[in-house]
């Protein structure tokens, strides 16, 4: 599947395929839903086995449950404050769910649903909607004092006011463009890469030889995307945070 | 306000933006190169040229069905290809900037489902066993801290009282060795007072004693040296005159200065 008559198919492996036969063409379940069922349901496994004992001295698996939720109740706390008790569902779900994917989608034949703009730029629109409805309803018009920092002269509004509008509009376009150029850019580096393995491997006794260098290049590239799913769960769930600061706080 | 980012994100973001940038080139290339491997024929093929798809060009001598058969396949071919090539524009570069395909937005309603479900999950019975968790082992720990700084506390409470009772002990120890000092004092004192007066008594009745045994040996003396006088007198010269002879003594004695208590 790597090389497809000698050349480099980087971007196939993005494609989206009907699975579950005809019942999933006809709902339009791709195999990117089976792999987000798939990761909601290891997510569900992993807290449901590991919290059942409930233990006062955790065992592996708690201690790792307990850790992700001190992990993302620490990084929304730190940000919102208390005040932000109440979205830590949400940002738990979201950390969970872009954590679990990149995860995923590193293994081999899985699929990362997080290398598709449309997921994560609906992930992203949710959070833009889930903070502004969060501002709105809290400060109700006094939201849109956002746009215009008390104190500023007035004769700046016509500057700043845009300036602001486009700078809160563009928040989840940057959302999902980095999550998602992340994740694409990645995995076509992965994927170039194995390709030269097997196209280098296949000229012989040399080519073993000249394969070794891109195997090399892909183990340390495994190693940096597993880093860099983490590093873009976490920048997602701050992010997300502090956009909730700012939708409880107004600045 | 900025959003804070690790500054690994940067380096990062910017080979993504060039990678990106030479996608059409790179990548859509690689991806059409599956597709396209010869140069397009456009329109109906005309029968007097070579043919694509590799098929050799015809003798010269030719029957008419033949030319028929092979110009019906040659548009064919060509209908064919440009199907595989309008499909490869399409399909062409990102698979997931392939809007046409119902599955990129079939995904998305998926995604809110299933992103629901697990924000409902996490709500209801991921998170509270979490929290409950985290809460027991607080309150026990609080607790267990509560009981320790109690008990510590309590300890040096009782140290404290054990170091009061101590003092107090010393301090009654040495007000009744002082006490029982100072009555030993007393006594000894009372004791050798009772002595010294005693003993004052006794050298007065003894002097007493003495004095009175002087007086009585000294009233002997002259009634021995009165008696003795006369006796000498009267033998010397036969006189009798006692009155002379007591004031004679009397006299005598006066001079040698020796006095009788009871004169």
């Amino acid at each position: 599947m790597a090389a497809e008559g000698k050349t480099i198919d980087a971007l196939s492996q993005f494609e989206l395929v009907p699975v579950l036969g005809p019942i999933g063409r006809a709902v339009g379940f791709s195999q990117s839903n089976a792999h987000m069922l798939l990761a909601v349901g290891l997510i569900t496994l992993l807290f449901m086995v590991g919290m059942r004992h409930r233990a006062v001295v955790p065992g592996r698996l708690q201690s790792a449950a307990e850790m992700l939720y001190e992990f993302v109740e620490g990084v929304l706390i730190g940000q919102v404050g208390h005040e932000g008790r109440r979205y830590f569902p949400f940002v738990f779900a979201l950390f969970m769910f872009v954590l679990f994917g990149n995860m995923l989608g590193l293994l081999p034949y899985a699929f990362t649903y997080t290398s598709h703009i449309a997921v994560t730029l609906g992930l992203a629109i949710l959070v833009f909607l889930v903070t502004t409805i969060v501002a709105l309803a809290i400060h109700g018009k006094k939201f849109f004092g956002y746009f215009f920092p008390e104190g500023a002269p007035l004769w700046l509004a016509p500057i700043i006011i845009p300036v602001e509008v486009v700078s809160y509009i563009s928040r989840p376009i940057s959302l999902s463009i980095r999550l998602f150029a992340n994740m694409v850019a990645g995995h076509v580096m992965l994927k170039v890469f194995a390709t030269f393995i097997v196209l280098i491997g296949s000229l012989g006794a040399v080519g073993f030889l000249g394969a070794a260098l891109p195997l090399a290049v892909n183990v340390a590239l495994i190693g940096f995307e597993i880093l860099v799913a983490f590093l873009q769960a976490y920048v997602f769930a701050i992010l997300t945070s502090i956009y909730l600061h700012d939708a409880v706080h107004l600045h | 306000m900025m959003p804070r980012l690790p500054h690994g994100s940067f380096w990062r973001l910017a080979v993504i933006g060039l990678l990106l940038s030479q996608a059409p080139a790179f990548l859509g290339s690689a991806a059409l190169a599956q597709h396209v491997t010869a140069p397009a024929p456009t329109g109906p093929v005309r029968t007097d040229e070579p043919l694509p798809g590799g098929r050799p060009p015809s003798p010269p001598v030719q029957a008419d069905s033949d030319r028929a058969n092979a110009i019906r396949e040659a548009n064919r071919t060509a209908a064919e290809y440009n199907q595989a090539a309008h499909e490869a524009a399409d399909t062409g570069g990102m698979p997931q900037l392939d809007f046409a395909n119902p599955l990129t937005i079939a995904q998305v309603v998926w995604l809110f489902v299933i992103f629901g479900l697990l924000v409902f999950l996490a709500a209801h019975y991921l998170l509270p066993p979490v929290a409950e968790v985290l809460e027991n082992r607080r309150a026990r720990i609080g607790a267990d801290l509560d009981a320790a700084r109690d008990a510590r506390a309590e300890a040096e409470a009782a140290e404290a009282g054990q170091r009061d009772s101590t003092a107090r002990a010393r301090a009654e120890a040495q007000a009744s060795v002082a006490a029982a000092a100072a009555a030993a004092q007393a006594d000894a004192a009372r004791r050798n007072e009772a002595l010294a007066e005693k003993l004052n008594a006794q050298i007065a009745e003894a002097e007493t004693r003495i004095s009175a045994a002087r007086d009585s040996a000294m009233a002997a003396l002259r009634e021995a040296a009165t008696d003795a006088t006369q006796a000498l007198v009267k033998r010397l010269s036969g006189l009798e005159d006692k009155a002379a002879v007591e004031a004679a003594v009397g006299r005598e004695l006066a001079a040698r200065n020796i006095t009788s208590g009871a004169a």
